[in-house]
């Protein structure tokens, strides 16, 4: 028996490793590919509108790299669709005539993004400025759309809904709508959608503040700047709206989870809530403690009963609680600065029209754009570690999914070497683009994956 | 008509899709990595890029579709599939990984060393990923994967006569499409010489397919009976279909016509598909699993057809405003990279 668990424990591992490592690189490119283009057009729109050169060139740049990270981030998604017959052939197999709706709808989202990427993107020169605008229209639509779509199944496997089974196991009545429409959707879809938001505007503001950090402080670098941080800046307080009944919603929808990502061992009213600090079973060891706080969060009075993790058995908590608590408060903490950021820049900019241009401004959004991301990984960290050890919750087990097949490890560790070196040349190619764009005032270089260059240096 | 089966027959018609457009994509690849070297190998991989540079992305987001129908509409034959070919299928998704960033890096790459790295890995991608999607076929239709969680066996399963057949049968079907295509590109960018160069091509990767499905039929007719079966007689008339305009493909090339060859290139491909789908109904893996039986609840399939239906409603009319701009050259940054040698 022990021969057959001990192989079976390390698939397990493996699988989950390839999972979260697999998803955790997606799920950045994922982001930049639903906001991205709303910035490019942003920026499209406000070059025709004003006939403001460096808002045109910006978007024409933006443009190459959503037609990079596009690529890429397809590439990235197809390896997510292989695995979920090559890791969880038994969660496909059981509820992907459940959940399966959501990817065809999905499918038809990325199909038309990237028909009208494609036609974006190598329709700068001959279509005329306006068609050639509204052929990028419908981009930000279908990202939106296709975000709904992958969102609400993750949404689903965390308030599993819409399906009867039969006494073997065997889904036998399937009710989309209620599929679609589970009740983690309206906080789940719209605090990833934010979240994309959010990275991509501080991603792409914080390349332009290290550019005027080193000098570069012509209107193009405060243009490329502002765009992406208003868009950002506007959105950080709603996010922190949505999050905050995200978590309310989730104490009540996945108590366990919420339990987990505060550390809260026993049932009590009167709960403290801890800033950092380690979990064990007696409590919060270190960490700021806010006495009631926690209570007071979950139902606006510090007498709100929050349900403990003691109220179910081990084997039903999730794991690596200190690193769930720690990845729900950076979570928060990041978010908090975002806020503080776009207060910043709004006072500023309410008193002079003008972007603060001070080195610690800079600094700021320099770093944001690293600190978003890393926000977003301990969202996805905490819904995913959270829901543990389900995948579908409280349905069926992550152990109960996994493939039997051999060779896990050997395919994770294939995954991450490739994945390394995509990264790599992904960061290479990204630079080397911005090199040229500097070293060139004619913007002439190559689209990514696009045709050939200037004839002239193609034919002989 | 079930639903079950209509779904099937959706799912058919992604598998014929990416059969065509992702093969013709693959063959591409292939024809950039045995280019060799020198003045003409680069300007023939020029075209390629060049030609499938503002497709290639919606190409193969058919294998998406495959994939997304199948577990929707028919999961217990996703996940017996998926967990029995753990192999060749995860060999199949790395290669997709390398194609697709091989591609998307080599045009960026500053280096020549670099680029050419790039391009290895594209090329040699674009002949593996079909070699082990095309194993996979095989083994299903040889009655390799039972159902259940990696209950058949993980080597063997893939690596008999007929699934290797099929693998290399789909190298050589990708590279005839991709050379007929190229055959196009090249009188579309004016370069004669590389119009032959593809034609020569195109008539060898021909007679490779044509000898490698034979060789195929004597295998299917020893290890996949009840799919021979099906193609020796309801799946006949395709399979001929399929043989004459592959035939016809081969004379319009030798006598350099300049329309036509595409359409029945491409109609050789997807009879050839529709045939072996033909052949292997009812069954989704021959004699263990019917499409009745691997079906998802009504519910399920009727939401798959009605989301198809919407697909063909928005999708085809995008899909042809992509291909029409980029045949008509509307959208491409630069002018055709061969112009020079159009005359000679």
């Amino acid at each position: 028996m022990t021969q057959l668990a001990v192989p079976l424990a390390s698939t397990l591992e493996a699988a989950r490793s390839q999972m979260a490592f697999t998803l955790g690189f997606h799920i950045i490119l994922a982001s930049l590919g639903v906001a991205l283009p709303a910035l490019m057009l942003i920026a499209n729109h406000r070059g025709l509108r004003r006939d403001d050169a460096d808002a045109l060139l910006l978007a024409r740049r933006w443009s190459k790299v959503v037609a990079v990270t596009f690529a890429v981030g397809a590439v990235t998604g197809t390896v997510l669709s292989f695995e979920f017959g090559l890791l969880w052939p038994e969660f496909t197999g059981r509820f992907g005539e459940v959940f399966g709706v959501l990817f065809a709808i999905e499918g038809i989202f990325f199909f038309l993004e990237a028909i009208f990427v494609a036609i974006y993107i190598f329709g700068w020169e001959r279509l005329s400025p306006w068609t050639h605008f509204w052929s990028g229209v419908p981009i930000p639509f279908c990202g939106l759309g296709g975000a709904f779509s992958v969102v609400a199944v993750n949404s689903w496997m965390n308030q599993p809904q819409g399906y009867t089974m039969s006494s073997g196991g065997e889904v036998t009545d399937v009710d989309p709508l209620k599929v679609i429409f589970n009740p983690a959707v309206p906080y789940e879809v719209p605090h990833m959608i934010l979240a994309a938001y959010l990275v991509t505007g501080f991603l792409v503001a914080s390349v332009y503040a290290v550019g005027m950090l080193r000098g570069r402080r012509d209107r193009y670098h405060r243009l490329g700047l502002l765009i992406p941080l208003t868009v950002a800046c506007a959105l950080a307080p709603v996010q922190f709206a949505v999050g905050d009944s995200a978590a309310r919603a989730i104490a009540k929808d996945q108590p366990i989870k919420f339990a987990a990502m505060e550390c809260v061992q026993t049932t009590a009213t009167h709960v403290t809530e801890y800033i950092y600090g380690r979990c064990t079973s007696e409590g919060v060891k270190g960490g700021v403690g806010i006495p009631g706080f926690d209570s007071f969060l979950v139902g606006f009075s510090t007498d709100t009963e929050v349900i403990g993790l003691d109220t179910v058995p081990a084997e039903d908590r999730p794991p690596a609680n200190t690193m769930l608590h720690w990845a729900f408060d950076t979570m928060v903490g990041i978010g908090s600065a975002m806020i503080a950021l776009g207060l910043w820049l709004g006072v500023v900019w309410w008193r002079r029209r003008e972007i603060p241009q001070t080195k610690w401004f800079l600094r700021a959004v320099a770093i944001s754009g690293v600190a978003a991301v890393v926000a977003l990984e301990c969202g996805w960290i905490v819904t995913e570690v959270g829901r543990q050890p389900w995948i579908v919750y409280e349905v069926m087990r992550t152990e109960d999914a996994v493939t039997q097949a051999d060779g896990v490890w050997v395919t994770f560790a294939l995954v991450v070497g490739l994945y390394v070196v995509l990264g790599a040349a992904l960061a290479i190619t990204l630079r080397a683009m911005a090199r040229r764009w500097r070293a060139a005032a004619e913007d002439d270089s190559e689209v990514p994956y696009g045709p050939s260059g200037p004839p002239a240096e193609v034919a002989r | 008509m079930s639903s079950a089966d209509a779904v099937a027959g959706v799912l058919w018609i992604g598998v014929t899709a990416y059969a065509v457009f992702g093969g013709a994509d693959f063959g591409a690849g292939f024809w950039s990595l045995f280019a060799g070297r020198g003045e003409r190998a680069r300007r023939a991989r020029d075209l390629i890029g060049w030609a499938i540079g503002p497709v290639w992305e919606a190409n193969h987001v058919w294998l998406i579709f495959v994939l997304v129908v199948l577990w929707t509409g028919f999961s217990t034959a996703f996940a017996s599939i998926f967990s029995t070919l753990f192999i060749p299928l995860s060999l199949a998704a790395i290669g997709i990984v390398l194609r697709g960033s091989g591609f998307a890096f080599h045009k960026t790459a500053r280096r020549l060393a670099g680029r050419r790295v790039a391009e290895r890995l594209f090329g040699l991608s674009s002949l593996l990923t079909p070699f082990f999607l095309g194993t996979v076929l095989g083994a299903v239709a040889s009655g390799e994967v039972p159902v259940g969680n990696a209950a058949g066996d993980p080597v063997s399963s893939w690596t008999g006569p007929l699934p290797l057949l099929l693998g290399a049968l789909s190298v050589a079907v990708s590279a005839y499409l991709a050379a007929v295509f190229l055959v196009s590109d090249a009188r579309r960018a004016g370069a004669a010489d590389l119009e032959r160069y593809f034609a020569v091509r195109a008539l060898g990767a021909a007679v490779a397919a044509g000898a490698l499905a034979v060789a195929g039929i004597v295998a299917l007719r020893a290890d996949a009976r009840f799919v021979y079966g099906g193609l020796t007689s309801a799946g006949l008339p395709l399979v001929i279909v399929s043989a004459v305009c592959g035939i016809a493909v081969l004379v319009l090339l030798r006598r350099g016509a300049r329309r036509g060859a595409r359409a029945l290139a491409v109609g050789a491909v997807a009879a050839v598909v529709c045939g072996w789908g033909v052949a292997q109904h009812p069954y989704l893996l021959p004699q263990e699993l019917t499409i009745d039986a691997g079906a998802a609840p009504t519910a399920t399939l009727t939401s798959l057809l009605i989301v198809f239906g919407v697909a063909v409603v928005l999708v085809i009319p995008s899909l042809a405003l992509l291909y029409t701009l980029a045949q008509r050259d509307l959208i491409a940054e630069g002018d055709a990279p061969v112009t020079d040698r159009g005359d000679r």
